[in-house]
């Protein structure tokens, strides 16, 4: 009986489709011929953006575990300072010194190297490039209606330009003075000095080498973000009709296209004072005892220039997650997302307040304390359409008929993550009372919990709930719960112990802290973290297994709209070929969250109003 | 169009710089050589042949527009050669190589930057060239928007130097 109903439901939406869709002509054209003609072309050279996203996927997840397991490394020397690291040695060679009693110790050096790859791999390479180039790449043409990106060359360029510079960055890993150790947001002079420290030569300049590439790639995707969403939606599909993924994405780039120019100007200005003798940034420096010729720079010239992209780049990273989320829940509590256009006007505002707060990260380098004033105000204001954002996600939840899939845990777990981490922005906003917590481990917690930990929250909510329109397949759910509850716990145990630390003033990216009188009765606490992060750790490889079991063992997706939702993705094949729909693109008739409407459990997008019946975004 | 947006903002990011760098103290004041406003002239000019030519290749003009798009591409090229030459008389004439004064680097930074992106100007000029000799159909769509949008990179590079131009000569 079951099969008839959803065969029915599948004729009836092939049938709107037809009738009230729009006929572009596309497959008498054959392009699907000239871009997948063979293997290269359709899955490595692709310009398909289906094929484009799950790239981006397997890229991130691939830095994901790199990033992960270098966490892992410089946790066990925070945790177990004492304890032999020689059983490493065959992994990291020279950076494990094995003193005469057998006891192996991580390179001082290399430990910060190890802090600033993760920071960098997982900032850039992961929580940019792997969210938002995923689900940017997959959703907008889907969602939108569209048959494939305004470019698809420049969307291939855009995923290759990526590629390359994880490249160069890997390779710096296997410098004989090692990558660049001098934290993730590069302040000079340890990243303008070829001379300052082992990773300041090579290992930085492969380090800015691979970011600019990587400001190429994010520039070439956001420019075909923008246009596809704003040239290529499908006919009824108006802006107030657009899913709030879309509405997520459209603002993350508009963000990144006016934010990562500025970093790469900052970037120039390094190589000036790195190769041509320039002192933008250096001012009169001793190394050694000997003056070098550098007069009159200024490094905090760099720190404006770096969190004037730095700053929006934490919303570039959270935006995408946020609007994942917004779907996820929506869809899995069947009901419509509560304020769709307060959820849109909070993140217009949240993108725009985020280019006027930078300095909020600059409260203890010295600037004046009545511009401190000024970004304070603002950074606290940004906690308003914050508030607003989670009041609506909680608001749709509640009373919901909520299912409790692993997406959809994942996506609560994203609000409880983001409120966490959110209320310690607050204290940090207020310049007084960040001159106790700025560089302790007080920031480590905030930044993990609000950005770290909520995106990748985010990003597994997106990656379970479209995983069937990926790969045509489930993913197993009771491992997913596992996975959920695992990283959930163990992300708190991990990040919540971190806030007393840094209230004690504990500071980052210090190499070990039992040499301290004050701080050594944090050892006990420092093991617990550590072990929590193994755990953290190992129940994210339950993810991996998951995925790639289920990419090709997975239970098998047998209609076209599993989660019975109502946006255009679900409306095309269960393996949707290049151009995604066969013949027509479907036109739109109403707003995408109407869920639980007139007794019915969703409405497609795709069916039309019925007379005099009121259109929910509107 | 986003792609200029992009751009500003990195230009925008430098001349803040300059600024906030110039508040600092320690800034040599001085004059930017006269060569620079013969690249202002140069570019200017180049931008109005541009235009020229996009008008002669709307109306079908293919003599008139292949001439004014060989004017362009000359300029173009011109403007990196005189700049060049600019370099070369800040070091000479004024005795500030690069690493003097962050007030001449600014000046070296800044139009090194804008010269990369005429080059990528120059480059697209060139692929207008080699179309308007290679290919035998009229003004259809896809070539039109071709043209224009390689017409608004210029304008837009043009517009920017003009700028950075006024911006350094009243502040040194
Ligand atoms: C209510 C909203 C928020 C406020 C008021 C706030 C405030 C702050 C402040 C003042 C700092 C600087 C602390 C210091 O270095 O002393 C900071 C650091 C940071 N915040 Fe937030 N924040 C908020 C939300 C977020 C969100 C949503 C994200 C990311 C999605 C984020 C990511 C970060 C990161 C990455 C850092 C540290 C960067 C570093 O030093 O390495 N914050 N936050
Ligand atoms: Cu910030």
């Amino acid at each position: 009986m079951a099969n008839v109903t959803t065969q029915q439901v599948q004729t009836e939406e092939d049938r709107l489709i037809q009738e009230q869709g729009f006929d572009d002509h596309f497959h008498e054209h054959h392009h699907g011929d000239k871009y997948q003609s063979n293997f290269i072309t359709t899955y490595i050279f692709s310009q398909d953006h289906k094929i484009i996203a799950r790239q981006f996927l397997i890229t991130g997840m691939f830095w994901a575990f790199i990033g992960g397991l270098m966490s892992l490394i410089f946790r066990l020397q925070l945790g177990f300072p004492d304890e032999s690291l020689a059983w490493l040695r065959p992994l990291l060679g020279k950076w494990i010194t094995v003193n005469d009693a057998g006891l192996g110790t991580l390179a001082p050096e290399f430990y910060y190297a190890l802090v600033t790859m993760h920071g960098t791999i997982l900032v850039f390479f992961v929580l940019t490039a792997g969210l938002s180039g995923t689900f940017s790449n997959l959703l907008i043409p889907l969602q939108v209606g569209a048959r494939d990106m305004a470019s698809p060359f420049l969307n291939m360029l855009s995923y290759w330009f990526f590629f390359f510079a994880g490249v160069v960055m890997f390779f710096s890993l296997f410098l004989s003075t090692g990558p660049f150790s001098g934290g993730w947001t590069a302040y000079p002079p340890l990243s303008a000095l070829p001379q300052a420290s082992s990773g300041s030569g090579a290992g930085m300049t492969l380090w800015i080498v691979s970011l600019v590439l990587f400001v190429v790639s994010v520039l070439l995707g956001g420019i075909n973000y923008i246009t596809t969403i704003l040239n290529l939606r499908t006919k009824g599909m108006s802006l107030w009709r657009m899913p709030l993924t879309i509405w997520a994405f459209l603002i993350t780039a508009v963000i990144g296209l006016l934010s990562f120019p500025v970093l790469a100007s900052g970037f120039f200005l390094i190589m000036f004072d790195r190769s041509l003798g320039t002192s933008f940034y250096l001012s009169e420096i001793f190394i050694g005892g000997q003056a070098l010729d550098h007069v009159g720079g200024s490094p905090i010239l760099y720190q404006h220039l770096f969190w004037f992209l730095g700053h929006p780049e934490v919303y570039i990273i959270i935006l995408p997650a946020m609007g994942l989320v917004s779907e996820v829940l929506s869809v899995h509590s069947r009901k419509p997302i509560f304020g769709y256009k307060a959820m849109v006007f909070s993140m217009l505002a949240i993108g725009f307040l985020s280019f006027i707060v930078w300095a909020h990260h600059m409260f203890m380098s010295g600037v004046n304390p009545f511009i401190s004033n000024f970004f304070v105000i603002f950074t606290l204001i940004i906690a308003v359409p914050s508030a607003v954002k989670v009041f609506n996600w909680i608001a749709t939840l509640y009373g919901g008929n909520v299912r409790f899939t692993s997406a959809n845990l994942f996506a609560i777990g994203f609000v409880s993550m983001f409120i966490s981490g959110g209320l310690t922005g607050i204290f940090l906003g207020n310049s007084a009372i960040d001159i106790q917590l700025h560089d302790t481990y007080f920031v480590v917690a905030h930044f993990h919990i609000v950005m770290g930990v909520a995106a990748f929250f985010g990003m597994f909510a997106g990656v379970y709930h479209w995983f069937p329109k990926m790969f045509g397949r489930f993913m197993n759910e009771t491992m997913g719960k596992i996975h959920f509850w695992l990283t959930m716990i163990g992300a708190y145990a991990i990040f919540w112990p971190m806030h007393y630390l840094g209230m004690a003033g504990v500071p980052r990216r210090y190499y070990r802290f039992d040499v301290f009188e004050t701080f050594r009765h944090f050892t006990e606490i420092n093991k617990f973290i550590t072990i929590a992060a193994m755990v953290v750790f190992a129940a994210q490889l339950l993810l991996l297994i998951n995925f790639f079991y289920s990419i090709w063992k997975g239970k098998k997706v047998t209609t076209k709209n599993p989660w019975g939702a109502s946006t255009l993705e679900w409306t095309t094949p269960i393996h949707a070929g290049h151009g995604n729909w066969p013949g027509k693109i479907p036109a739109v008739q109403r707003w995408p969250y109407d869920y639980g409407k007139d007794g019915k459990e969703f409405t497609p997008q795709i069916e039309p109003l019925k007379e005099g019946e009121h259109d929910g975004g509107h | 169009m986003a792609a200029c947006a992009s751009i500003t903002m990195m230009f925008g990011a430098f001349t803040s710089a300059f600024l906030v760098r110039q508040a600092a103290g320690n800034w040599l004041e001085f004059a930017l050589p006269g060569i620079f406003t013969l690249s202002t002239v140069l570019i200017v000019a180049s931008s109005i042949t541009l235009h020229g030519a996009f008008i002669a290749f709307k109306k079908g003009a293919a003599p008139l527009y292949k001439g004014l798009l060989i004017a362009t591409f000359a300029l173009g090229l011109a403007f990196v050669v005189v700049q060049y030459e600019g370099w070369q008389a800040m070091k000479d004439l004024l005795g500030l190589p690069l690493g003097t004064n962050p007030s001449s680097d600014f000046v070296y930074l800044i139009s090194m930057i804008h010269a990369a992106h005429v080059i990528g100007g120059v480059a697209a000029l060139l692929v207008a060239l080699i179309h308007a000799f290679t290919l035998t159909s009229g003004p259809t769509p896809t070539r039109k928007l071709r043209l224009e949008l390689t017409l608004i990179y210029w304008h837009f590079v043009d517009i920017l130097w003009v700028y950075l131009f006024v911006f350094m000569t009243l502040q040194s």
